[in-house]
């Protein structure tokens, strides 16, 4: 069954006693600082509103603070919303009555939490089919997903060990395996990489990206790790003091962030791997030369093209291969190296 | 003294209301319970009916066994408990040692009387406590209950008992109990409360109803407190079997009590002892079987 889109519309929260009184002067411009210092509450999500794509994968970025993990909660509603609505396929998440939130929670979502939260009495299989056991799977049935699972995550083995008996990444995983054994059409992932090493990292990174080829899920993503966003993010939004400063895809948000704050956080960025060639190609002139390069390739992998192919000059083709614009070695090299666009809105 | 003489006469003596009026109130009141329990007596007596039945089985189980049997299942029961053999010796010891002192039977009176207590006590106990850690209500409604309970001397509410059950074994295990419950509330309470609250998240985030929520997460954490609660409740209901004693519990407390009496000095130490030696038995075999239970967090990552 396809995944939908998920709506976050006009969101706030805001943590406090009495959050409802204040979301009217929020909308009026009173700000996160003179909130907590007047009023004693905490301003968690201001007016968010996107749009996360159906079968995609959006990233959701920000310092720490920021309002990620408060953002996430609210798309299984572990945290009521002050005002807004999440909606998924039509219904309103923050609208549902206790029944419909437990199937929905049961069958639809399934999450990974930043500080793993296994269940410490369980060993790691019986952590692992925690969602089926609730779900009323028999047994045999569960044990056998999640044995799958725990394998593809790299724990063989470990199957009857109880969490403190393993290292941070090794917990990381089994919330990882737990999550993925549900099977649910809406992952959430909060910093669901963060305590693991580079390599098995970009395991992990792999696995979610054949999942997403296969079974076309909807996951929200939240990292530190703008390259790890670039990597899985069919869109990424970034936060900052419980506010969207951007969304859109890596590209756009690598080519023209919105503030210094963004260009901050992309400066240190590996751009050959996030501007496609068809954002530098020039307009053909004469018969295209070179290698054929399809729309959508990355800076870096046509370089890498274009030098085994020992030539210099290259053509961006559509996907029917209609020739479109030419690239050169040297065009490209300045754009992986210079933020061309700033340059280019500078002028 | 002098201040008295300028003063009016009510800021020296406290102005009390009149002695025929509070032994009015006092009269109305306990004639006005005496009635009540008259006229409920029937359904009181059925309703305690069950504990007698279940207290005297016990007894009689423990009292009419060939005592090596009883030795043996109290020895098994120890060992697999705690699964330590010093316990076990020791426990061994001291049963000789009481039978060979000719405390035997009581002991035996005793032990059915303080396992049965315990046993109701975590009836009672754990459910309120649930309730107690699902709302801060309920909390702020039982905990003064409990510190009455606590405080009140415990020869107190020997009275109303009493007066409701009469003189007998119920009476006197109603008054055990009243006095042993409420450390297995409290810490029932305590260690549902204390259940880390991104691990209820996760069982919430999975959809877990508060059912399984319950059973498969807030019991199982909270089971360590909530032995060192029973642990507690054992430790009182021996305390306390002493002086029920006074409405007509028999066994060790018994003669403990008819000691303070005649002024048998070494009768009196020797039963007290019993007391110990059963005591330290229970503690020493719950703490440990609560220390197994933790065996997931024998190995502690950072
Ligand atoms: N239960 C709460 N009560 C009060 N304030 C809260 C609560 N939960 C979060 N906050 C506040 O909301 C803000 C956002 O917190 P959140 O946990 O969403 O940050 P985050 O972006 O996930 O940060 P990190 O990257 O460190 O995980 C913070 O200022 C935090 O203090
Ligand atoms: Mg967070």
């Amino acid at each position: 069954m396809a995944s939908h889109a998920i709506e976050v519309k006009n969101l706030y929260k805001i943590f406090g006693p009495n959050g409802k009184a204040f979301v009217e002067q929020v909308k009026n411009g009173l700000g996160k600082a003179e909130l907590n210092e007047k009023h004693g509450h905490v301003l968690g999500l201001q007016n968010i509103n996107i749009s996360m794509p159906a079968g995609g994968v959006m990233v959701v970025m920000g310092l720490s603070g920021s309002g990620k993990s408060t953002l996430i909660r609210h798309i299984n509603r572990l945290i009521d919303p002050t005002a807004g609505e999440v909606l998924y396929d039509g219904v309103d998440v923050c609208k549902m009555n206790e029944n419909d939130l437990r199937e929905f929670r049961r069958h639809k979502t399934a999450m990974v939490f930043q500080k793993f939260a296994l269940l410490p009495h369980r060993t790691v299989i019986e952590n692992t089919v925690y969602g089926l056991e609730i779900q009323g799977v028999p047994d045999g049935e569960s044990r056998k997903r999640a044995q799958g699972w725990i394998e593809r995550v790299g724990l063989k083995g470990f199957e009857n060990h109880y969490p403190n008996q393993l290292s941070g990444g090794m917990q990381q995983r089994v919330g990882l395996a737990r999550a993925l054994t549900n099977d649910a059409d809406i992952l959430l992932m909060d910093e669901a990489y963060s305590a693991l090493d580079p390599l098995i990292r970009v395991d992990m990174q792999t696995v979610l990206l054949d999942l997403q080829k296969e079974l076309k899920k909807t996951v929200v993503f939240i990292t530190h790790d703008l390259d790890e966003a670039l990597r899985l993010g069919d869109k990424i939004a970034i936060l900052r003091d419980g506010k969207v400063v951007q969304q859109g895809t890596g590209q756009e948000i690598v080519l023209n962030p919105a503030d210094e704050y963004i260009t901050a956080f992309v400066k240190e960025v590996n751009r050959g791997r996030v501007i496609h060639v068809e954002t530098i190609m020039s307009p053909l002139s004469g018969n295209p030369q070179g290698v054929p390069i399809t729309v959508g390739t990355a800076l870096e992998s046509a370089a890498r093209m274009m030098t085994m192919a020992k030539v210099s000059v290259a053509h961006v083709v559509d996907v029917n291969g209609k020739p479109l614009g030419s690239v050169d070695l040297s065009a490209i090299i300045s754009a992986m190296v210079t933020p061309v666009s700033h340059e280019r809105q500078a002028a | 003294m002098a201040l008295c003489e300028v003063l009016p006469g009510f800021l020296c003596k406290f102005p009390a209301f009149s002695d025929n009026s509070i032994r009015m109130a006092r009269k109305s009141i306990d004639d006005g319970f005496k009635a009540l329990v008259r006229s409920y007596i029937d359904i009181i007596d059925a309703a305690v009916q069950p504990l007698q039945v279940f207290l005297n089985f016990l007894e009689r189980l423990f009292v009419t066994s060939p005592w090596p049997i009883i030795l043996l299942a109290m020895l098994a029961i120890v060992y697999f408990g705690s699964r330590n053999i010093r316990i076990t010796i020791g426990t061994a010891l001291s049963m000789l040692a009481i039978g060979l002192l000719g405390l035997w039977n009581d002991t035996m009176v005793t032990l059915a009387m303080v396992t049965v207590c315990t046993f109701i006590a975590i009836i009672i106990g754990i459910p309120i406590g649930i309730l107690m850690a699902r709302s801060d209500r309920v909390q702020s409604f039982v905990n003064p209950v409990l510190d009455v309970m606590q405080t009140m001397p415990s020869f107190v509410y020997l009275i109303p008992v009493v007066m409701i059950f009469g003189i007998g074994k119920v009476p006197g295990l109603i008054a055990v109990v009243i006095y042993a419950v409420p450390p297995m509330i409290r810490l029932t309470n305590l260690g549902i409360r204390l259940v880390d609250k991104e691990v209820l998240e996760a069982a919430d985030a999975f959809g877990s109803s508060s059912w399984q929520r319950l059973k498969n997460v807030q019991i199982p954490l909270a089971l360590p407190t909530i032995m060192a609660g029973i642990n507690q409740t054992i430790m009182m209901s021996l305390a306390m079997v002493v002086v029920a004693s006074m409405v007509g519990v028999g066994g060790l407390g018994k003669n403990v009590l008819q000691a303070i009496n005649n002024q048998f000095f070494t009768v009196g130490f020797l039963n007290g002892f019993a007391l110990v030696a059963i005591a330290i038995i229970f503690d020493r075999t719950s703490q440990a079987y609560g220390r197994r239970l933790q065996k997931h967090s024998e190995v502690i990552h950072g």
